[in-house]
């Protein structure tokens, strides 16, 4: 290892730009001429819109425009589309109601686009926003998951009856049910997994400019993916063609993917830009981040286990309902079905796994990927019912797990749920967390407690989950409309300073420095010499953006294989000018040699070479610059275990976390500084969910959950300091032998944290928030 | 009325700056759109997040909480007015050297807390204060682990003891 290669804990490189103040978001972004656009957002959940009279607002000081969906009808653009098809037991693709960007006639949630009003300055477009005077038609809200598809409900979309997305069923219904009825026992679990709101810190904000010169649309956006975003606002918003619209995602505060969708404002911001001539600038507060950004999770389910007299699991059933929100968000359909039920194996062998899943609409906001995405809630529902197993059958928690683990032998593991597992080694991650978290000590430590009137509680979650995402092959297979491969263009310049393009995007991951990394490593090139460069469609090569742990498992992987070529490249051209044969050239530490001899020249020179080819092999282009695309054969599924030891006060609720273990399997760690850090923040969003955020949505579909006053997001008292150490193993469909870290704590907290509550009480479940209220009168219940 | 411009004139990281300003306008406003100082962050509206927070005349304030004219002939310190040329501040080396950041967006907010924590706590900190203190300041990406390392290892910096 070097000191700034491969598993180098280098600083980052991207960090002294935040630290002074120059990073640069959109809303830093500030261009001549530039107007402010406030959304003008329903009140009501479910309303008809009888009429829009923006006179009063149009003539207001300052406003440049007032525009309705009508007027974004009448120019053809949009609706905002779902990119990936779920194909229901009635045969037919989910039902897509219409998702205009701003309102047709109808609104659908608290929050949704009615108008824009473009005016000077913010301050003048908001005033002028409350002049736009709607007369609407309110009609009853549907906003329970677990009601919206009975009988009696409010219709919300006539293209969808019972306000029902897709019922989705997938396994082996009668094989599951046969298992059941031969069984020594069945355990089952009712339980909930709450609404989230992602929250990244920044709020998400667009800025369009357009030039009527040349006809090109310049978006600046909140974006993972700034490609994604061009294409669905191209190929399917007809905001511009793709060769005139560029997007460009700036340093971005934070996505958890709530940045990955294609956004009403995103679209009305471009479109309006033109449409005025002038650009225009919209930043969300964060209320509008709570009513509009779409939300994670909200599942209801009941989970089912059938086991042998060993404690064996023979079958898995699940019943999930889960809501989809108003409208169908970017990837709104693949959340709760491919992401969710083909993670129910987790790391068990269980032969047989029979889920359902209907999709419902409310009147609240899109739901859609939030950090972990469906990979979550499968994980929690399975491990808060593996623990209500090993309560039925009387084994320990870590027991039990033991008894179920898919066996280091059998991989690749095929799961009775399309995925199979790469690599893994579930009893050793189990192990180092139990000798991590001092299992054994735990009684005393409870007992100790217990003299103090408290009660100690631990849990354990042992989480597997699919990254690296993803095979476009299977992607299309399973109804998606993209490839999910990953670019990467490595070029040097003839000075010798390498300039390193990626199709991923960070937003906090640090791809500056990992990447550097692994460039510094493969082509001996000082840190410092090498730049990442992401996130603008007119600087980089196509690619797809970051979600779903793919960075480093994909777009990593075509970094080196650019290098590869660059290597192979500079052989040719190194033979020729050290007047040796290419297959005695060797390249290592950033020099090519003769083998055998003192001969060699630095990658520099040769890249000189390459530019300035006076002297140069016959048959070899110009130039030391090259493309590389990676189309992985498989997912990666990291996995690892995490235990949780609280404290509860039973007569306040009050619950504090003593001791967080994580261990995970990442594979490789290529900056474990990096890595750590993205574990430290995975958890705590894991705990947030656990403890303290709840999305509440009242009976009238009012948000009544949409500030940091409301909502719970977790704070550093809040939290302890974690103890997180690795158990790697080799995964081997992957070229670097990563997995990816961006999401492990997220899916793996919230049933470690659960149980560990769970087991302090005394009690069969609590469900999410565990807020002091809810700790305090489940132990009331108790006593 | 809203149109009404009053004047301003204060000094920001150590320059004397003056500008007009609507009533309503928020010190934050101030210092991002017509100053240009971009490195203060709005994450909120409700004074929650700290990604705002600046010094005034010495003392850490949410910068979204003041209108900018409260702020009228007083000293305000942003994150521009940390660094002594190319050298970070021992605060700013310590977010650096522990990881204390992710996406950079809470960070301008959490060291100017930081050194109002130092300011009024002195620079052995442990990690039940910082925790403590750290309460109005908001993160999404780090979980606070090593943000709490590098508040308490920038303290000691900053007392001559790195």
């Amino acid at each position: 290892m070097t000191e700034f290669g491969i598993g180098a804990s280098v600083k980052r490189k991207e960090d002294r730009r935040f630290l002074l103040g120059k990073g640069r978001y959109t809303d830093d972004i500030n261009v001549a001429g530039q107007t402010h656009a406030v959304f003008v957002r329903s009140p009501h959940a479910h309303a008809a819109i009888k009429s829009i009279d923006s006179s009063q607002a149009e003539s207001a000081p300052g406003v440049v425009a007032v525009l309705t969906g009508e007027d974004l009808a009448a120019d053809g653009i949009g609706p905002l589309i779902c990119g990936v098809t779920v194909t229901g037991d009635d045969g037919e693709p989910h039902k897509a109601p219409l998702h205009p960007a701003l309102a047709q006639g109808k609104v659908n949630y608290v929050g949704d686009h009615v108008a824009v009003v473009i005016a000077e300055t913010v301050g003048q477009a908001r005033d002028a926003a409350e002049l736009v005077d709607v007369d609407y038609d309110v009609l009853p809200a549907v906003t329970s998951t677990a009601e919206a598809a009975e009988s009696g409900q409010q219709q919300i979309h006539e293209v969808a009856p019972n306000n029902v997305c897709f019922n989705w069923p997938f396994g082996d219904k009668e094989a599951v049910q046969a298992a059941f009825e031969s069984a020594h026992k069945v355990s089952s679990l009712d339980l909930v997994n709450n609404r989230m709101v992602t929250n990244p810190m920044e709020p998400r904000a667009a800025l369009g400019e357009f030039n009527s010169g040349t006809d090109e649309i310049t978006l600046h956006l909140t974006t993972q993916n700034p490609h994604v975003h061009r294409l669905v606002l191209s190929a399917f918003n007809q905001l511009a063609p793709e060769h005139k619209l560029r997007v460009v995602g700036p340093d971005v505060g934070g996505g958890f993917g709530a940045k990955i969708f294609v956004y009403a404002e995103e679209l009305v911001v471009g479109w309006a830009c033109r449409k005025i001539n002038r650009p225009v600038k919209w930043t969300a507060d964060r209320t509008e981040a709570f009513l509009a950004d779409a939300h994670g999770r909200d599942h209801v389910s009941l989970a089912e286990m059938a086991m042998d007299e060993n404690g064996k699991f023979l079958a898995l059933r699940v019943h999930t309902k889960a809501n989809l929100g108003a409208y169908l968000s970017t990837f709104g359909t693949m959340v709760p079905s491919y992401l969710y039920a083909f993670l129910l194996a987790g790391q068990y062998a269980t032969p047989l796994i029979y889920s359902e899943v209907k999709a419902v609409f409310t009147n609240t906001a899109p739901v859609d990927a939030s950090r972990g995405a469906g990979r979550p809630e499968a994980t929690y529902l399975l491990e808060r019912l593996v623990d209500i197993c090993a309560a039925d059958m009387g084994l320990d928690p870590a027991e039990i797990r033991r008894r179920n683990f898919i066996p280091i032998d059998a991989f690749p593991y095929q799961t009775p749920v399309v995925q199979c597992y790469d690599s893994g080694d579930y009893n050793a991650a189990l192990d180092k967390a139990i000798e991590l978290a001092d299992y054994a000590g735990f009684a005393a430590r409870a007992e100790e407690a217990k003299s103090r009137g408290k009660r100690r509680g631990i849990g354990i979650s042992s989480y597997v989950e699919a990254c690296g995402i993803a095979p476009s092959a299977a992607v299309g297979q399973l109804g998606g409309g993209v490839g999910l491969w990953e670019s990467a263009q490595v070029r040097f310049n003839p000075t010798g300073n390498v300039q390193v393009f990626t199709g991923t995007h960070s937003h906090g991951q640090g791809h500056e420095t990992t990447f550097a990394q692994l460039v510094c490593d493969q082509l001996g090139v000082p840190i410092e010499n090498i730049e990442v460069i992401h996130g603008d469609t007119a600087k980089t090569q196509f690619g797809m953006g970051t979600y779903g742990s793919r960075s480093l498992a994909v777009g990593g992987v075509a970094i080196a294989k650019a290098c590869e070529k660059l290597i192979a490249k500079g052989k040719k051209i190194a033979a020729h000018a050290l007047e040796a044969a290419e297959g005695d050239i060797e390249f290592a530490d950033g020099s090519f040699s003769v083998a055998g001899t003192d001969k060699a020249m630095s990658i520099g020179e040769v890249a000189f070479n390459a530019y300035v080819p006076h002297s140069y092999p016959e048959g070899v282009e110009p130039g030391f610059d090259e493309n590389a695309f990676f189309d992985p054969t498989n997912f990666s599924f990291p996995a690892g275990t995490h235990i949780c030891e609280v404290e509860v006060d039973p007569d306040t609720g009050v619950t504090e976390i003593v001791k967080y273990s994580a261990v995970d399997d990442f594979g490789r760690l290529i900056n474990p500084m990096i890595v750590e850090g993205q574990v430290h923040g995975g958890i705590a969003h894991g705990v947030g969910q656990a403890m303290l955020e709840g999305c509440h949505y009242d009976s009238d579909g009012q948000l009544i959950t949409a500030s940091f006053m409301d909502y719970a997001m977790p704070r550093a008292d809040n939290l302890p300091s974690f103890d997180v150490d690795y158990a790697p193993t080799d995964p081997p469909d992957n070229p670097l032998g990563v997995k990816g870290c961006g999401e492990a704590g997220a899916i793996g907290a919230p049933p470690a944290v659960i149980n560990a509550i769970v087991n302090a009480l005394g009690v069969r479940h609590i469900d999410m928030p565990a807020t002091p209220e809810n700790v305090w009168r489940a132990a009331r219940s108790a006593a | 009325m809203a149109n009404n411009k009053i004047n301003v004139s204060l000094s920001v990281n150590g320059k004397a700056v003056s500008g007009e300003v609507e009533s309503r306008t928020l010190l934050v406003q101030f210092l991002r759109e017509q100053l240009g100082l971009t490195g203060t962050h709005i994450g909120c509206d409700t004074s929650q997040c700290g990604a705002c927070v600046v010094h005034m005349d010495g003392k850490s304030v949410k910068a979204c909480t003041l209108l900018a004219v409260q702020a009228d002939g007083s000293e305000v310190t942003t994150i521009e007015g940390l660094a002594q040329g190319a050298e970070l501040h021992p605060m700013q080396q310590a977010f650096m050297d522990n990881h204390g950041l992710q996406c950079g967006f809470c960070t301008p907010g959490m060291i100017m807390t930081a050194l109002d924590i130092v300011n009024r706590n002195g620079n052995e900190l442990d990690e039940a204060t910082v925790r403590k203190e750290l309460e109005g300041n908001i993160c999404r990406c780090t979980g606070y682990h090593n943000i709490v390392k590098s508040v308490q290892a920038g303290a000691k910096a900053m007392g001559g003891n790195s």
